[in-house]
């Protein structure tokens, strides 16, 4: 179709202000029918507001939204939803107790109906999901979909009211590469039927093989908007951070003692999560053990084991071969577990301390922060100064509330009270998630200096690049199950994909 | 409508905005006093001077800020750890029960001996009274704010049952009332001559050893950690649930000292109106004070001034004492929002 095709979306000079920070600068562009395009851009670049802008979450503070030549009230979700705009969100909005069918219709039917026009509605979702390949038990409760799945379903919901326009955030992100490829074919049977997509990503690879154009932001600015065919990964990647990228460099080192074991243990499951299945794991000192799998597979579990706040209820949990007296959080920092928790501001730290006070939050008890039971605030600013040098935290102070702090400096912050104390254990649960690319390459490098010193590292990830990238040995996490333990490039990432997906596991089970 | 937080306030919004809560305040008064049919400068002068216009009421006030500085200071140290304590009412009355129960005779020590015994005893009452409802929210997930506002009306029905009962003042003539305290069980005046007792002492002393309990015990960092985020703090190895049921020790105490200080100090027996809400109206004065324990004192000599304030008014000027009610309420939600509006911007869309 190329250039001739009509417009359906025109962004006019967005900007969005939160206070101090501009989240988008006057961004403009254009949106074709029947084109994929890929907005790209770090975390904290500005795709979700400007999405959101046009969603009518936000309203925006400048510019206008054009949709299919005709401007778009600000702030009215329904106007954009009227309009033909359907937006999959990172975070589903589906009632779990309720099933595929009623959630698709939820909202889109009238409510003063008595009887629901449920056989004309179930005929159209079979057809929608014959059309887009999208396949998905009608009758399931959602509660007992698995992502993958209720990510199908909200995009049923969405071409169940006639979207013309597909905007998609993040939404590999929670997917195994076999799904990735999927969600992927879907895209292109639904542009070949003249719908257009947005596709949110800061995956170079997905961008690259999915869309015609890619819109490139960093720190709320639209620096680039390229033809997919003319550019390539590199090139996105230097637009995307602003400079020249590296990865980081990883030394062969040797493999030492078993640091941490985990025999056949199982811990209880919490609600839809599931806990571990008699999961088998060896942190060896001087290796980084990557956990891959797809969110929700039972790595909570596995990071509050080995965090301290939770137990086996089964197996057995060694530190260096030998069984701990107690399983607590203050048993696991005695016995050498730096903890680097998935959430900075829920767990990490508390938001409304200082710095200094979040330094020694789990130190505080000992000398020399406290003695007789009184703290020895001198002593604990000392060590915050101490942090904030060694670590490179940019802060004013050490008297700094936390929350001031931008996320990379926190977890600088988090990343350096846990491994001042020269752990043996690191677990490092989600360390870079929401980070800038600096922050980014700052944590991995830490971590791998961890690993020099003879640390063993858990890394919990669920962007499986980087699992692949850093780890020494790698396990798939799946429903609590840990697969073996595969050596660095044992397996490719499609490989990898088939253990996330949970099937390997059942093989296995057929082979023992 | 939104809101969004400020970094950096500045001072303009810091000390403005409280100001003009409490100008707004000044003018609702105003208002109020115009609607009883008195002129507003007057009422507001005839509080001001009920107040604070001579020795006697300064020392009126004072003594009427007692038992809110106790309180005041239960209230804040469990608000910062965030247990709900609504009843601070049942705790004070736990400790003027065992005020009575060991002061009007059944002990025959000197005073240096006895005051500290029915103090502490008092205060052991009331930690045991918080005690449970803290249990049932740390082991059973019970909220507080229910278990602990009920026990209020329990606690009145129990002292109620005592003095038509066990603790009934043989001589008082069939009144609900105890025996009155032995003379050595009485707090004594700290100036002689002059209504103000030893009870407003202990209160400040209080109110010292609580913020340096805050702010210098590694208690106190726990308690405030907890308050703050418990999830981060059971993370970091806290032992919050031992943190918690400690601050409910403490607070259940200090309220308690509130019972026993105006058993001992002013009144010299138990009848059930010794409260008129002190334990309710110490949430306005915590409040007020931000929950800061130096803050406690100077709330509660506010909130104090302003009931005897408008007291002596009624009587000079005739507009109903309930002015004072409503002067505190909207102090306190004046102050609220000014202190919210200090931290964060009111934005549309």
């Amino acid at each position: 179709m190329g250039g001739a095709a009509a417009v359906v979306l025109r962004l006019d000079r967005i900007t969005k202000r939160f206070g101090k920070l501009t989240a988008n600068d006057a961004i403009s562009f254009e949106l074709r029918e029947g084109e994929v395009i890929a907005l790209l851009g770090e975390n904290g670049a500005g795709k979700t507001t400007l999405m959101n802008i046009l969603f009518g979450h936000y309203t925006a503070d400048a510019g206008g939204v054009e949709l299919f030549g005709a401007p778009l009230p600000p702030g009215q979700p329904r106007a954009a939803l009227a309009a033909g705009v359907g937006m999959v969100h990172q975070h589903f909005t589906l009632a779990d107790n309720l099933t595929v069918t009623e959630n698709i219709l939820l909202g889109a039917e009238p409510l003063w109906r008595l009887r629901l026009g449920r056989g004309a509605a179930r005929a159209r979702i079979a057809q929608l999901s014959e059309d887009y390949g999208l396949k998905v038990a009608r009758d399931a409760r959602v509660g007992d979909l698995t992502v993958g799945e209720r990510q199908r379903v909200e995009i049923l919901k969405a071409l169940y009211r006639d979207a013309r326009i597909l905007i998609l955030d993040e939404p590999t992100a929670v997917l195994t590469p076999q799904e990735t490829d999927a969600l992927f074919a879907t895209m292109r049977k639904a542009v070949a039927r003249g719908l257009s997509v947005v596709f949110i990503s800061h995956k170079l690879h997905e961008v690259m093989a999915i869309s015609s154009r890619v819109l490139v932001l960093r720190h709320g600015r639209l620096v680039g908007e390229v033809k997919t065919a003319e550019t390539d990964r590199h090139r996105l990647a230097e637009l995307m951070v602003g400079a020249e990228v590296c990865a980081p460099r990883i030394v062969e080192g040797s493999e030492g003692a078993a640091h941490l074991t985990l025999e056949r243990v199982t811990t209880p499951d919490r609600g839809s999560a599931p806990g571990l299945k008699r999961a088998a794991l060896e942190l060896r000192a001087g290796r980084i053990t990557g956990l891959a799998g797809v969110s929700g597979n039972g790595q909570a579990a596995l990071a509050d084991l080995i965090a301290g706040l939770i137990g086996p209820t089964e197996g057995r949990l060694l530190i260096a071969g030998a069984e701990p007296a107690g399983w607590s959080p203050r048993a696991a920092l005695g016995a050498g577990v730096a903890r680097i928790p998935e959430d900075r501001l829920k767990t990490g730290a508390i938001a409304d301390f200082t710095l200094t006070e979040n330094a020694i939050l789990e130190t505080y008890h000992a000398p020399p922060f406290s003695r007789r039971g009184f703290m020895n605030w001198r002593a604990a600013a000392d060590f915050a100064r101490r942090i904030i040098e060694r670590y490179d935290v940019r802060c004013p102070g050490p008297e700094t509330p936390i929350r001031l702090l931008s996320g990379g400096n926190m977890q600088k912050l988090i990343l350096g009270r846990a491994l001042e104390a020269t752990p043996r254990i690191v677990l490092a649960n989600q360390p870079v998630r929401g980070l800038d690319i600096g922050a980014v390459a700052y944590v991995q490098e830490q971590l791998l200096a961890a690993r020099a010193r003879g640390a063993a590292v858990l890394l919990i990830s669920e962007d499986l690049d980087e699992v692949m990238a850093l780890s020494d040995v790698i396990h798939v996490i799946s429903e609590g199950r840990l697969s073996p333990a595969f050596a660095r490039g044992e397996r490719s990432a499609a490989e990898l994909g088939v253990w996330m997906a949970g099937d390997g596991f059942a093989e296995r089970a057929d082979a023992a | 409508m939104r809101l969004e937080p400020i970094a950096d306030p500045g001072l303009t919004r810091t000390l403005g905005l409280p100001a003009a809560a409490l100008a707004l305040t000044v003018i609702i008064g105003s208002l109020l006093a115009l609607l009883a049919g008195a002129d507003p400068f007057a009422t507001l002068g005839l509080i001001v001077k009920g107040a604070a216009g001579s020795r006697f009421a300064i020392l009126e006030t004072l003594n009427r800020a007692t038992p809110l500085i106790f309180t005041g200071l239960a209230i804040a140290v469990a608000f910062r750890a965030r247990l709900w304590n609504i009843g601070a009412e049942a705790q004070l009355y736990a400790g003027a029960v065992m005020a009575v129960v060991l002061g009007a005779g059944a002990l025959g020590w000197p005073a240096y001996l006895l005051l500290p015994a029915m103090a502490l005893a008092a205060a052991l009452a009331g930690a045991l009274t918080l005690l449970g409802p803290t249990i049932l929210k740390t082991r059973f997930g019970v909220d507080e704010v229910v278990t602990t506002l009920l026990l209020n009306f329990i606690a009145l029905l129990f002292v109620s049952m005592l003095l038509e009962g066990p603790l009934k003042d043989p001589m008082g003539m069939g009144w609900p009332k105890s025996a009155r305290l032995i003379p050595e069980a009485r707090l004594p005046r700290i100036v002689e001559g002059l209504r103000l007792h030893w009870g407003f002492g202990l209160a400040l002393i209080s109110a010292a050893l609580v913020w340096l309990i805050g702010a210098r015990t590694t208690f106190g960092f726990e308690m405030c950690a907890v308050g703050r985020n418990a999830n981060a703090a059971a993370f970091a190895g806290m032992p919050v649930n031992a943190v918690m049921l400690k601050t409910a020790l403490l607070s259940g105490g200090l309220a308690a000292m509130a019972g026993f200080s105006e058993v001992a100090g002013l009144k010299g027996s138990l009848t059930l109106d010794i409260s008129p809400g002190f334990g309710y109206t110490g949430i306005i004065v915590a409040m007020l004070a931000l929950l800061n324990p130096l803050g406690v004192v100077v709330s509660a000599i506010f909130v104090a001034g302003v009931f005897v304030g408008a007291d002596s008014m009624s009587r000079a000027a005739g507009v109903p004492t309930y002015i004072a009610d409503i002067l505190l309420a909207t102090a306190l939600l004046t102050m609220v929002l000014a202190i919210m509006l200090t931290r964060f911007r009111v934005r549309r869309g």
